[in-house]
């Protein structure tokens, strides 16, 4: 085995995290210098989880463990790499790749200070999503998970005036989060005297009935549920998706929910284990919450008329989705949950690369006003429609798999409550999403300003373009694919509870 | 004996390479994007043709393109139910594609590059509809039917289209999520979504209100593109598009995907023998019966005439839905006739309809005196269909209506036949005038009016369905064999089943 592919577990998180601390070193040399480094140490974070999905499938869905300085588990740190989470590590460095080329026109103005700062923060964002889902020590989670936030609300606080006081407010919230995680790793370290994931499952098992169990569930449940954006725990996400920079605002709303929604699986499944009845009533109460915010969440999203803080209202509904599939608690559900993590991110991606690109070049994003698109911009119309038709979880797009897995799930766990909901949800999202649709093909023309003219046929700088194409084409291709991704990725790796 | 050939994929690819061809010729060579469009109907036709022979001889083509989840595949499987809608859709598309070109040019419709590459798109998606071989397959093209077929519902791009459009969306969209938790109901319960002749499912898989609930589920979905009373609002709304997609989305693809549905739903996945055993067809039945009813009645209050073929569309679908839930052998062979039938009669009304517009611009009927003096090949066209409609002898439509009343008498329900006298009457009530009215009064004001262009592209389209009725009235075995794929279909679904009488 090649060097690199032995170390390529801890390359997925080593090589942006060096690129971007000298980042802003490198841009005071010359401008954009800092950025093509960091840009190009995602390019090999994304090649290092790519050859380690490769291993890690060619062994057989047996997972790749690699200790930290070759300290071995319970001292010493590990990264485990199991089918589950080199498939989204693959799927965070992707997007973080795409996006960072995305962001090249929204900062080729500014000084050495913002562009270098702009990419020092958003190659920490990715090192804080790959570290949480790769680590397999708790304690370790929470420091990526801190690195995630921090770096989160640096890119939220650059959007403009704004957003200084919705990052303050996920600041102010998303700390109460990190600190309710901590205190529920307290309460296990107090139990079971370990860190390491692994080794917390198997001590954990006898103490399941000791209410200090159910107190750490708890906090893991409400801690990660305010990282997730999970209803009732949302308030901060609105704002900060509709006022954060608009080149971060992809990567953001696609993927800063799925690492803490990540986490909050493996805690329920891997290491709790979904067989017992403390969890399986922590499962209801996650069950009740997701069902909650996909109906809120749909219905707040309709009477919105800033076309991103539509978007963010559709999250809250579609973390609802990644929610009830989680509280099912049997293979579909799970199965279906890790889809929709997955397609969530693209879908979600799209849509915000797309609203950035009618931002950065109109300046506003009224919904109201956005007539006449098609002409303007064709390519991110039709991204927009491939989007929303996999909100809508139509196919043969990505969102109609995990729909029909988390129905098929709901069926075999005989919770038939979430079929309905899972309808009428679909229906809400029929409504805002074709309201879009109808809007860009059917009325007429708006008359808006040209901030930014575009000096490419397609509308867009082509930085732009390529993500924008890239993202949307992989929202069919997802589609075509799932039973690929399920078959030989997903089923590989599920908990051991399933497969006994 | 099952052959595995990827023609029925090509056969869906076809009009779908032809789509992306039209959209990326664009206005500029318009008659390059028209040819893509004809070039593509008649391979299409083809393929399906070269499949004929094979699947008559008792075989079926069968592949998968992919895997869509774990356990099912996007399989496409030719029996003799969907090689008669294949067929019939297939056959169809040439004339209309035609009349198309007629139509849109002499009407000068702005938006022609996105109307025909959505056109493409549905009769894909039609193919699509007819061959797949499970329902998961069949609710894939169920939606995308939806999808293509909205933005020619909201063409014209005005208000009254746009609610329209919406109309539409809401009923199908929702009925296609209803659609898709029956999909998840049956695999749960049966463990498989292959279509099967006879049924999938049986009693003792679940509890008799399970399979009930489902059933009533599924059969709504079916019913609201099939337009079953209450569930048929949107089909007159969407009479705004222009007349060459209400003659081939809703006389033939469409509504016809609906019926289509219910047929196989009938059919393939619950099967004469369960729904026999779990009562509810009866409620099926009178529900179509009354449509059939209520729909004549409604359509003889119509002054705008393609309002009045919609409803007249309404009650001849529900024929469809009526055989199918006789649940006997000849019913259900009716239906596939009736299929048929239908569609080459109302495809050939809706093009008239068409032909009359784009030349006189009139579309009320109470304004259309003595226009057969200026079309007469068009109204003479209009008087065949109608009379076929009505269930003359010799008449495409009189065929049908022969074996939905045997199959009425085959499971003793008579009762069923007074329905269809009925509405034989009805439907001559409603059509007649409007050839009395063409032909036999003069027009106050012959010399002022102005009239249209004349275009061959629309007449002889017209002349071909019209004469296509003909021939399947007088000789119904005539090449594509649709009596013959009837009765096979009919006696696999019917398998070992008399229909009690």
């Amino acid at each position: 085995m090649s060097i690199f592919a032995h170390h390529a577990p801890v390359f997925i998180v080593l090589l942006p995290m060096t690129a971007s601390l000298l980042c802003m070193l490198f841009s005071r040399m010359s401008r954009n210098l800092g950025c093509y480094i960091v840009m190009a140490s995602i390019v090999g974070a994304f090649a290092s989880a790519v050859s380690v999905l490769q291993q890690v499938v060619a062994q057989g869905g047996k997972a790749i463990h690699y200790y930290m300085g070759g300290w071995q588990p319970p001292i010493g740190i590990e990264f485990v790499l199991d089918p589950l989470n080199s498939c989204l590590a693959v799927l965070v460095t992707f997007l973080s790749m795409v996006i960072s080329l995305y962001a090249r026109p929204f900062v080729k103005d500014e000084d050495w200070l913002h562009v270098g700062g702009y990419y020092t923060l958003f190659g920490l964002l990715t090192v804080g999503l790959c570290g949480m889902i790769i680590t397999g020590d708790v304690f370790n989670l929470y420091v990526y998970l801190e690195i995630m936030s921090l770096s989160g609300y640096g890119l939220i606080a650059l959007g403009g005036r704004k957003s200084m006081l919705a990052a303050f407010r996920y600041l102010l919230m998303g700390t109460i989060g990190a600190s309710l995680y901590l205190l529920g790793v307290g309460y296990m370290y107090a139990i079971t005297g370990t860190l390491n994931m692994a080794d917390m499952a198997q001590r954990v098992a006898p103490f399941m009935n000791s209410p200090l169990v159910a107190m750490a569930i708890a906090c893991f449940i409400i801690g990660f549920g305010i990282k997730m954006a999970l209803f009732p725990l949302h308030g901060w996400q609105p704002d900060a998706y509709t006022f954060s920079h608009p080149a971060a605002a992809p990567f953001i709303a696609g993927l800063m929910s799925k690492a803490p929604a990540y986490a909050l699986i493996r805690f329920m499944y891997y290491i709790f284990k979904v067989d017992n009845p403390v969890v399986h009533s922590a499962l209801n109460v996650i069950g009740i919450l997701g069902i909650a915010g996909m109906l809120i969440g749909s219905f707040m999203a309709l009477a919105q008329y800033d076309l991103r803080r539509m978007l963010a209202y559709s999250s809250v509904a579609q973390i609802g989705y990644i929610a009830i599939g989680i509280a099912m608690g049997n293979v579909y559900g799970f199965i279906g949950a890790v889809l929709h993590i997955i397609n969530h991110a693209f879908m979600k991606s799209a849509l915000f690369l797309v609203t950035g690109g009618i931002c950065y070049r109109f300046g506003e994003v009224n919904i109201y006003r956005l007539g006449g698109l098609n002409r303007k911009m064709m390519f991110s119309s039709v991204t927009i429609t491939l989007a929303s038709l996999s909100m809508i979880g139509l196919p043969p797009t990505a969102g109609f798999f995990s729909k029909w897995y988390l129905m098929l799930g709901s069926y075999t766990a005989h919770e038939y409550i979430y079929i309905p909901v899972l309808v009428i949800s679909s229906l809400l999202n029929a409504i805002y999403f074709f309201r879009i649709i109808e809007q860009m093909f059917v009325q007429r023309e708006a008359s808006l300003t040209e901030v930014k003219p575009p000096t490419t046929f397609l509308g867009l700088p082509w930085e732009m373009v390529v993500p924008i194409a890239c993202v949307g084409i992989g929202v069919l291709v997802l589609g075509f694919c799932s039973a690929d991704i399920v078959v030989n990725i997903l089923k590989l790796g599920l908990p051991e509870v399933f497969v006994k | 004996m099952t052959i595995i050939d990827c023609r029925p994929f090509l056969a869906v690819a076809v009009s779908m390479l032809a789509a992306l061809l039209i959209a990326f010729t664009g206005e500029k060579h318009r008659n390059v994007r028209e040819a893509w469009g004809a070039l593509a109907a008649v391979t299409k036709f083809g393929i399906i043709c070269s499949m004929l022979p094979a699947v008559l001889a008792g075989d079926a083509y069968e592949y998968t393109l992919c895997q869509i989840t774990d356990t099912l595949g996007l399989t496409l499987r030719t029996d003799p139910a969907g090689m008669i809608f294949a067929l019939l859709a297939s056959m169809l598309w040439i004339p209309v594609h035609f009349y198309s070109i007629g139509y849109m040019r002499c009407n000068q419709e702005g938006e022609q590059t996105g109307y025909f590459a959505a056109f493409a798109v549905c009769i894909s998606a039609c193919m699509g509809v007819a061959m797949s071989a499970n329902l998961l397959t069949f609710f894939f093209f169920y939606e995308l039917l939806t999808l293509a077929s909205y933005p020619l519902v909201l063409h014209h791009r005005n208000q009254e289209a746009l609610m329209a459009a919406r109309k539409y969306l809401i009923y199908t969209l929702i009925s296609g999520q209803l659609f898709l938790v029956g999909i998840i109901a049956v695999y749960c319960i049966a463990g498989t979504v292959d279509f099967k002749a006879g049924g999938i499912l049986t009693i003792d898989m679940a509890p008799k209100w399970v399979i009930q609930f489902i059933f009533i589920l599924m059969i709504m979905a079916g019913s609201v593109k099939a337009a079953v009373m209450p569930l048929h609002g949107w089909l007159p709304a969407a009479m705004v598009a222009p007349t060459p997609v209400s003659a081939l989305l809703h006389a033939v693809a469409v509504v016809k995907t609906g019926v289509f549905a219910v047929l196989r739903i009938i059919g393939f996945v619950f099967g004469p023998k369960l729904l026999s055993q779990i009562g509810l067809i009866d409620l099926l039945a009178w529900a179509a019966a009354l449509t059939i009813l209520i729909s004549s009645l409604m359509a003889l209050r119509q002054d705008h005439l393609k309002r009045r073929l919609a409803f007249s569309t309404i009650g001849q679908l529900s024929y469809i839905v009526l055989g199918a839930s006789l649940l006997s052998p000849m019913a259900i062979k009716g239906a596939y006739l009736h299929l048929v039938a239908h569609a080459v009669m109302k495809i050939t009304l809706f093009m008239c309809a068409g032909a009359i517009i784009a030349r006189t611009h009139r579309n009320q009927i109470s304004e259309l005196y003595g226009i057969a003096k200026k079309m007469p090949y068009t109204m003479t066209c209009f008087t065949i269909a109608s009379l076929g409609i009505a269930g003359i002898p010799f008449f495409v439509g009189f065929i049908s209506k022969w074996n939905l009343a045997l199959g009425a008498l085959q499971a003793g329900k008579p009762i069923f036949i007074v329905v269809w006298i009925a509405s034989a009457l009805l439907a001559g009530g409603y059509l007649l005038p409007v050839v009395q009215m063409a032909f036999f009064r003069k027009d106050p004001q012959e010399g002022i009016r102005k009239y249209g262009e004349h275009s061959n592209c629309m007449v002889i389209p017209i002349c071909c369905t019209a004469i296509l009725s003909i021939i399947l009235g007088v000789i119904p075995d005539a090449y594509p064999h649709f009596f013959r794929l009837a009765t096979m279909a009919s006696q696999a679904i019917c398998a070992g089943w008399t229909g009690g009488w």
